[in-house]
């Protein structure tokens, strides 16, 4: 019984080790994706086009443009007099945004009358239109040095206080890799014994179904590992994301995950036909629904009521919340045992479902 | 008895690949199944190895039910299938503590049987090549050699000997010759005819059904004919006299 189950984790291992190319391509592939998509998504703005009409030309005016010209957000276009055809500078996409100074502006801040200034955004984007008039507002304020209105809210921002979206990002990133690599990992295993013919010698001997899988997923768990450690630390340093939490907390949980990631391929390839069609299977399991629905960029709390149940299927919403809750907020497990339990299910689960599903005999 | 059959019976749909066939097959006995490309030779294999279900009939395989007790069938049981069915990325040797371990023999017995095996078969010089490296006819050594390390009682071979050079195929004979003197029952399937003259008994198949069954020398007599070639094709084409 156990020594069966030796010889499938030994057989496994030397498989792995043995193909050099394949193990280059499972050691380099995610820290391709992690710099790839890492730098390629992020809410961050910079370089915004904004053109800035400066009817009063005085003193203040010039230090409010200072202001604005300081931050890296924006890429100050400065016109003296006025700007006729906003429509057409938008239309040329000449300028994201339109600031006009009036006459008035530095007579206003010399006797401290309440000035307006008039923002003209194109809002064809509207989450860049929202944080242009954050922005804007914000560097606005600042200048507007002696001015104090009634009453002000003071914003204590907590964990994120740069509001910068990498420490968002980066962890749901990890979570989406993982769980794409491990599947795919996996998804090929039983299936290219079965077109190899291995899997016909394998089925007249009286190994059991269980010892086949869990001798396949246990040393793909070390390689899976291995991977996630990997983009974590790499992740980590790289895009500047501290972690506040306990880095062992979240190898535990990763762990959990990469036995999910690695079930789930498992599962797929007990089922295909061909080791063509089981990757493409683990692709689309793990990609689209991780990207769209598991809160790594769309909350989840927003979506349709159909969606959010789709949700709770999916293995990485789980992972997201825990890692972000470590890496962000510094959560212990006393705060994480809820998803960290749900995952340790899907694993119980899919593994049994994979067993089930491995046909002791030919069709 | 090793194997014992009655009405055997595989449909695919509605297709009968192998249609109620009866035979029984001695302990020590070289078995020979002769027959064209599916004719249903490889469909009864894999149901007496618990690879495939029977649609019908019934038999007993080492003692044991096909039906219900395949799982103790499989101990008893060596496969080598027509496929080769080696892991070509190990080496020999660790093909056969592969296959040693899936049985549940422990590394010293491994090394025992497969020392044994080797020195007839003759592989040590092979051990430590991939396997993916060796020639065709010792490739076909070293999976026999797999298929034997648990001292199966009943021996199935796939079309053993496809692919493999002449010189090759006799020696290959000759191992199957040595396990049947060693007492196990040989159950071959093969479409080259001077190998079905090695057989002790054999059946010819032709569309899922047994056509003849006998020993050569007693098929040849019947038929009137010098060689087993002759047997198949005069027995295929119905021309029995």
């Amino acid at each position: 019984m156990k020594r069966s189950f030796l010889s499938i984790v030994r057989k496994e291992l030397i498989h792995i080790f043995r193909d050099k190319q394949s193990l280059f391509m499972v050691l380099t592939m995610p820290l391709l994706m992690l710099l790839l998509y890492g730098y390629a998504i992020t809410l961050d703005m910079k370089a915004i086009d904004i053109i800035i009409a400066d009817h009063s030309a005085g003193p203040e005016s010039r230090e409010l443009i200072r202001h604005i010209e300081a931050t890296d957000f924006f890429k100050v276009s400065v016109y003296r007099g006025g700007v006729a055809h906003i429509g057409e500078l938008f239309q040329n996409r000449e300028a994201q945004c339109i600031l006009e100074i009036p006459r008035d502006y530095g007579e206003s801040i010399r006797t401290g009358i309440p000035v307006q200034l008039q923002l003209s955004i194109d809002a064809s984007d509207p989450n860049a239109a929202n944080f242009i008039q954050n922005y804007v507002s914000r560097v606005a304020t600042l200048s507007f040095a002696g001015y104090k209105g009634l009453f002000t809210v003071e914003p204590r921002v907590f964990y994120n206080p740069d509001m910068r979206s990498a420490p968002f990002f980066i962890p749901g990133l990890i979570a989406l890799i993982l769980l794409l690599i491990c599947a795919l990992l996996t998804s090929i295993a039983i299936v290219r014994e079965k077109e190899s013919g291995t899997m016909e010698q394998l089925l007249v001997s009286p190994v059991k179904p269980v010892q086949i899988i869990l001798g396949k997923v246990l040393p793909y768990t070390f390689l899976g590992f291995f991977d996630g450690l990997m983009i974590l630390i790499v992740g980590s340093l790289l895009f500047d994301v501290p972690i506040q939490g306990s880095v062992l907390l979240i190898m535990a949980m990763m762990l959990i995950y990469v036995v999910t990631g690695l079930s789930l391929g498992m599962l797929v390839s007990t089922v295909a036909k061909t080791q063509a069609v089981a990757m493409l299977a683990a692709i689309t399991m793990t990609v689209l629904p991780s990207m769209l629905m598991s809160g790594f960029i769309f909350p989840i709390s927003s979506m349709p009521e159909i969606f959010q149940l789709v949700s709770r299927i999916i293995p990485a919403t789980y992972f997201i919340e825990i890692i972000r809750g470590i890496v962000l907020k510094g959560n212990d497990l006393h705060n994480l045992y809820k998803p960290a339990s749900i995952l340790l299910g899907l694993d119980a689960v899919l593994i049994a479902l994979s067993i089930r599903a491995f046909k002791i005999r030919l069709e | 008895m090793s194997v014992e059959v009655q009405g055997l019976t595989k449909n695919f749909g509605d297709f009968a690949a192998v249609d109620h066939v009866s035979f029984s097959v001695e302990k020590g006995e070289i078995f020979g199944f002769l027959g064209a490309n599916g004719a249903g030779k490889t469909t009864t294999i894999r149901m007496l190895c618990g690879l495939l279900e029977p649609s019908e009939g019934t038999g007993t395989v080492a003692g044991f039910d096909i039906n219900r007790q395949y799982s103790k069938i499989k101990h008893r049981i060596g496969y080598m299938s027509q496929k080769f069915s080696l892991y070509n990325d190990l080496t020999a040797w660790e093909n056969i503590e592969f296959y040693g371990g899936i049985y549940g023999l422990k590394d010293k017995e491994i090394q025992e049987r497969s020392r044994e095996l080797f020195a007839i078969i003759g592989l040590e010089e092979l051990k430590n090549k991939l396997t993916s490296s060796i020639p065709m006819g010792w490739k076909q050594r070293l999976a026999l050699c797999a298929s034997l390390l648990h001292d199966p009682e009943i021996i199935f071979l796939d079309e053993p000997t496809s692919g493999v050079d002449p010189l090759s195929r006799r020696n290959f004979w000759k191992l199957i010759y040595q396990l049947s003197d060693m007492g196990k029952t040989v159950f071959v399937t093969t479409h080259y005819m001077d190998e079905a003259e090695y057989c002790h008994r054999l059946s010819i198949m032709k569309q899922g059904r047994i056509i003849e069954m006998d020993n050569p020398r007693s098929l040849k007599e019947k038929y009137q004919v010098k060689t087993m070639q002759d047997v198949f094709l005069a027995s295929v084409r119905g021309e029995a006299k």
